[in-house]
C-alpha cells in the first residue's frame, strides 16, 4: 500500500484501527481540507493530509492577466490578512519597474500590513482558544477584527478581499475618518488585548493544553522550510521585516519575538506579542507621517500608475496612458523578481518571471500556509486527537492560501 | 391505599415535573444571555420582551423540523437514547425536598413526592444511569464521531462517580443519615452543611461538573473535535431531548448541592420568619429560599462555562483519578477522624 495514499473507509474487518476522516467540513478544519487519520482509540497512530478542495489555479490564471488584474487573485489566498497579499504583489512589480516609493506611501502600507496582521493573529489566537473551548476570549478579541475591517472599508470600500492600493501606491488618499479609526483602535485594541492576555496566557487549563504539545525543534522548522510566526516559536529569529526589509521597515524599531520550544502556547505568545509589536509599529508609522508630505500617496510614475479620471477625461496623455494601462501595455523589463513580505503566516513570496509580454510568463505563489502545512500529517502522529485539532488551529492554516 | 394520597402526590409530580421543564427551558434562555452579558453582546431579544419567548420559538421550531433516522442506525436504540436521557434526568427530582410540610388546618401536606430512607443513594443511582441515554444514543448513531463521545462519555461518568461518591461519603459521616428530608432538618438556620465539609463540597461540585458534562469537562460534545458527539445524528425534537435533558441535570444537580450543603431551604432567621408568616406561607418561603439556592448554582455552571477552557481528555482522566479521589478518601479520614475525636471528648 503507498503510504501517502489516503483510504478512506475501514476495509479491513480485522484491523484493530479507526479510520476517521477529519474533514473536509469538519468545525475545526477552519476550510475546506481533509486528514484522513488511523486512530487507536484516540490516539492517532498516521494520517494523510488531502488537500486542492479549493484549487482554483491561480498561478495559471495569473499568466493570462495583466499585472494591475493580478491583485485580485492575491486577496484569495490568504483570505484573512489580503491586504499584505495585495501589496506583496504590488511590490513585486515595483520591484520589476524599479519604481522607488514615496516615504509617505510606505508608512501608509506598514499601517494597512501590520493592521491586517493584527487581524491575522486576532483569528488565529482566537481560534485556539476557542478549539479549546473558550468561546468567551474569542468574541472578545474578534469585535476588534470588524474594526480593521472597517479600517479597510473606509480606505478602499472593501472589507475581506480588499483589492487595496494599486502598483505605485494607493488608489486615494487616506481620508480623516481612516485617520480618526485607525487612532481609535489603537486605543481601544491595547485593552482588550490585555484583558485576553489575562484570561489565557497563565490559564492552568489552557496552559496544559498547549505547553508541551507539537514541539518542533528549530532543526525540523528550517528542514520543512517553515517561516513567520511557526517558526520564531521554535526559537529561530527570522522575519522577512528585519531580514530582507522592504517598504521602509528599516526607519522603525520593533522587536522580532521569538519562543523556545515550538509548542503550541509559543506560537501563541509568539502571535500575541507581534501584536503589541504590530500596536508599535502602526504608532511609529502615525508619528512619522506628521513629518511627511501630505496629500502623496503614489509614486510619480505616469506610465504604470493610472492617471485620475478627471485627467483621463480632459487630457489626451492621460487618455493614453490610461488605455495602455489598462490593457497591460506598460514596458516591464524582461526579468525574473523574488520579493517576500512577511504575511501573516510567514514568508509570503512573489516569484515572478516577465518575458515582456503583457502577461506575465510565470508567477509563483510561495504560500506559507502550503508549506507550513507539509509537516502536519507527520506531527499528528501519537499526538491525541484534540491536541491535533489544536495543532491545526495554531499552524492557522488558511484553505484558500493553502490550496491557492 | 387513600385516594386523596394518591391525588396529592399526582399533583405534587405534576407540579414538580412542570416545574423542572419550565426551568430547563428557560435555562437554554439563561445560558444565552448570560454568555451574551460575558461577551459584550445582546443575546436573543427578537422573540417578545428581551426575548422571553424564545424558548418557546426554539420548541416550536424542534418539532417542526424534519426527522431524520440514519440508514445505518439502529432504529430502536435511536429513538431510546433521547427518551432515556430524558427520563433519567427527570426522576431525581422526586426525592429532593422542596420545602418543609404544609399544615392546612388538620392536613399535613409534605413538599416531597417520597421521602425514601436511601434517598442518597437513589440520586446517585439516577445520576449513574443518566450516561446510558449518551451511550445509547452514540453507539446506535453508527457514526465514527458519536461512538468516540460516547466512549468518551461513559469512562468520564464512572470515574467521576468514584469522587462523588467518596465524597458524599465523607458527608454521610456528618449526617448519618441518606434521607434527604433528614439530611435537610438537620441543617437547621445557618448549620448548613458546606461549613463541615468545604472539601468534600469542592470534590462534589467539580464532579457535578463532569457528570453533568458541562465545561470545562464538556468532552463528550466539544464541537470543535467531535462535531456534535453523541448528538451529531440528531435531529429534530429527538436533539432537543438530548439538549434538554442537560439543562435538567443542571436543574437537578443544583438542587441535590443545595439540599446537601447549602441547607435546602433553611436559611438563617428561619423561625422568626415561620412565627410571622404562619403555616402555610413560611413553608413557600422556605421553597422560594431553595429555588434562590439553585438559581445560584445554575449561574455558576454558566459562569464557569464561558469562562474557562476545557481539558483533553487524559487529563481529565488523570484529575478524576489522581487529583480526586486522593482528596475525597483524604477528606474521608480526616472527618472519620475529627469525628471519632469530637465523640470522645
Amino acid at each position: 500500500m503507498n503510504h501517502n495514499q489516503p483510504v478512506y473507509t475501514d476495509n479491513d474487518p480485522q484491523s484493530e484501527l479507526v479510520t476517521l476522516n477529519l474533514g473536509p467540513t469538519h468545525p475545526a478544519t477552519h476550510g475546506v481540507f481533509q486528514n484522513v487519520l488511523q486512530l487507536d482509540g484516540e490516539r492517532i497512530v498516521s494520517g494523510v493530509s488531502t488537500i486542492g478542495y479549493i484549487h482554483r489555479a491561480f498561478e495559471k490564471i495569473a499568466e493570462h492577466r495583466p499585472f494591475y488584474q493580478i491583485t485580485p487573485l492575491t486577496d484569495r489566498l490568504n483570505y484573512c490578512s489580503s491586504p499584505i497579499n495585495n501589496m506583496g504583489w504590488h511590490m513585486t512589480v515595483e520591484k520589476l519597474l524599479n519604481i522607488k516609493m514615496p516615504k509617505r506611501v510606505d508608512y501608509l502600507r506598514i499601517i494597512i500590513m501590520e493592521l491586517a496582521r493584527i487581524s491575522d493573529h486576532i483569528i488565529c489566537n482566537t481560534i485556539i482558544a476557542q478549539d479549546t473551548g473558550a468561546t468567551t476570549t474569542f468574541l472578545y478579541l474578534f469585535q476588534f477584527r470588524e474594526h480593521i475591517y472597517e479600517i479597510y472599508e473606509e480606505v478602499c470600500g472593501a472589507r475581506l478581499t480588499t483589492n487595496i492600493g494599486r502598483i505605485g501606491g494607493f488608489e486615494r488618499d487616506f481620508n480623516d475618518i481612516a485617520f480618526a479609526k485607525i487612532n481609535k483602535f489603537l486605543k481601544e485594541f491595547p485593552v482588550a488585548l490585555r484583558e485576553f492576555e489575562s484570561l489565557l496566557n497563565r490559564n492552568r487549563i489552557f496552559i496544559d493544553r498547549t505547553a508541551g504539545v507539537a514541539c518542533v525543534t528549530p532543526e525540523d522548522a528550517l528542514s520543512y522550510s517553515w517561516s513567520g510566526p511557526l517558526l520564531r516559536a521554535t526559537g529561530v529569529d527570522y522575519d522577512v521585516r528585519v531580514n530582507e526589509p522592504y517598504c521602509s521597515y528599516e526607519d522603525f524599531d520593533f522587536e522580532v519575538p521569538v519562543g523556545t520550544s515550538g509548542d503550541i502556547y509559543d506560537r501563541y505568545l509568539v502571535r500575541n506579542e507581534e501584536m503589541w509589536q504590530s500596536v508599535s509599529l502602526i504608532e511609529q508609522a502615525m508619528e512619522k507621517l506628521k513629518h511627511e508630505p501630505a496629500g502623496v500617496f503614489h509614486a510619480d510614475v505616469p506610465d504604470f500608475y493610472l492617471p485620475a479620471k478627471e485627467e483621463v477625461y480632459n487630457n489626451m496623455e492621460a487618455l493614453i496612458y490610461h488605455f495602455k494601462i489598462v490593457m497591460g501595455e506598460i514596458d516591464a523589463p524582461k526579468a525574473e523578481v523574488y520579493h517576500a513580505v512577511e504575511g501573516g503566516n510567514g514568508e509570503l513570496g512573489f516569484y515572478l518571471i516577465n518575458d515582456g509580454g503583457r502577461t506575465p510568463y510565470r508567477l509563483h505563489f510561495r504560500r506559507p500556509s502550503f508549506i507550513n502545512y507539509s509537516m502536519y500529517a507527520k506531527m499528528s502522529e501519537g499526538m491525541l486527537l484534540s491536541d491535533a485539532i489544536i495543532n491545526m488551529s495554531s499552524m492557522n492554516i488558511i484553505a484558500g492560501e493553502l490550496d491557492a | 391505599m387513600d385516594i386523596t394520597f394518591v391525588i396529592e402526590k399526582f399533583i405534587l409530580v405534576a407540579i414538580i415535573f412542570g416545574i423542572s421543564l419550565v426551568i430547563a427551558m428557560y435555562s437554554t434562555y439563561a445560558e444565552r444571555k448570560v454568555a451574551a452579558f460575558l461577551q459584550d453582546r445582546l443575546g436573543p431579544d427578537r422573540a417578545g420582551p428581551a426575548g422571553m419567548f424564545q424558548p418557546l420559538a426554539d420548541g416550536l421550531k424542534m418539532f417542526m423540523k424534519e426527522e431524520i433516522i440514519p440508514t445505518h442506525a439502529n432504529k430502536w436504540l435511536f429513538m431510546v437514547g433521547p427518551g432515556l436521557a430524558m427520563l433519567t434526568a427527570c426522576i431525581g427530582t422526586a426525592v429532593i425536598p422542596w420545602g418543609s410540610a404544609i399544615t392546612l388546618g388538620s392536613k399535613v401536606i409534605p413538599l416531597q413526592v417520597t421521602d425514601i430512607n436511601v434517598g442518597v443513594l437513589y440520586i446517585f443511582g439516577v445520576v449513574s444511569l443518566s450516561v446510558y441515554g449518551v451511550m445509547i444514543g452514540g453507539w446506535a448513531s453508527n457514526n465514527k464521531y458519536s461512538l468516540l463521545s460516547a466512549i468518551r462519555a461513559a469512562s468520564q461518568n464512572i470515574s467521576y462517580e468514584v469522587a462523588m461518591g467518596l465524597a458524599i461519603i465523607a458527608l454521610l459521616l456528618v449526617t448519618n443519615t441518606l434521607s434527604l428530608k433528614e439530611i435537610v432538618e438537620q441543617q437547621h438556620g445557618w448549620r448548613w452543611n458546606v461549613l463541615y465539609q468545604p472539601l468534600g463540597f469542592i470534590l462534589f461540585i467539580v464532579c457535578a461538573f463532569a457528570e453533568t458534562n458541562r465545561a470545562p469537562f464538556d468532552l463528550p460534545e466539544c464541537e470543535t473535535e467531535l462535531i456534535g458527539g453523541y448528538h451529531t445524528e440528531y435531529s429534530s425534537m429527538k436533539l432537543g431531548f438530548y439538549l434538554f435533558a442537560e439543562y435538567i441535570n443542571i436543574f437537578v444537580s443544583s438542587a441535590v448541592m443545595s439540599t446537601l450543603y447549602f441547607g435546602g431551604y433553611n436559611y438563617p432567621g428561619m423561625d422568626w420568619v415561620a412565627s410571622v408568616a404562619g403555616p402555610v406561607l413560611a413553608p413557600l418561603i422556605g421553597t422560594a429560599v431553595l429555588f434562590i439556592k439553585i438559581f445560584a448554582f445554575i449561574f455558576f455552571f454558566m459562569w464557569v462555562r464561558w469562562t474557562i477552557p476545557r481539558f483533553r481528555y487524559d487529563q481529565l482522566m488523570h484529575l478524576g483519578w489522581k487529583v480526586l479521589m486522593p482528596l475525597a478518601i483524604a477528606n474521608v479520614i480526616i472527618t472519620g477522624i475529627v469525628i471519632a475525636i469530637v465523640e470522645k471528648f
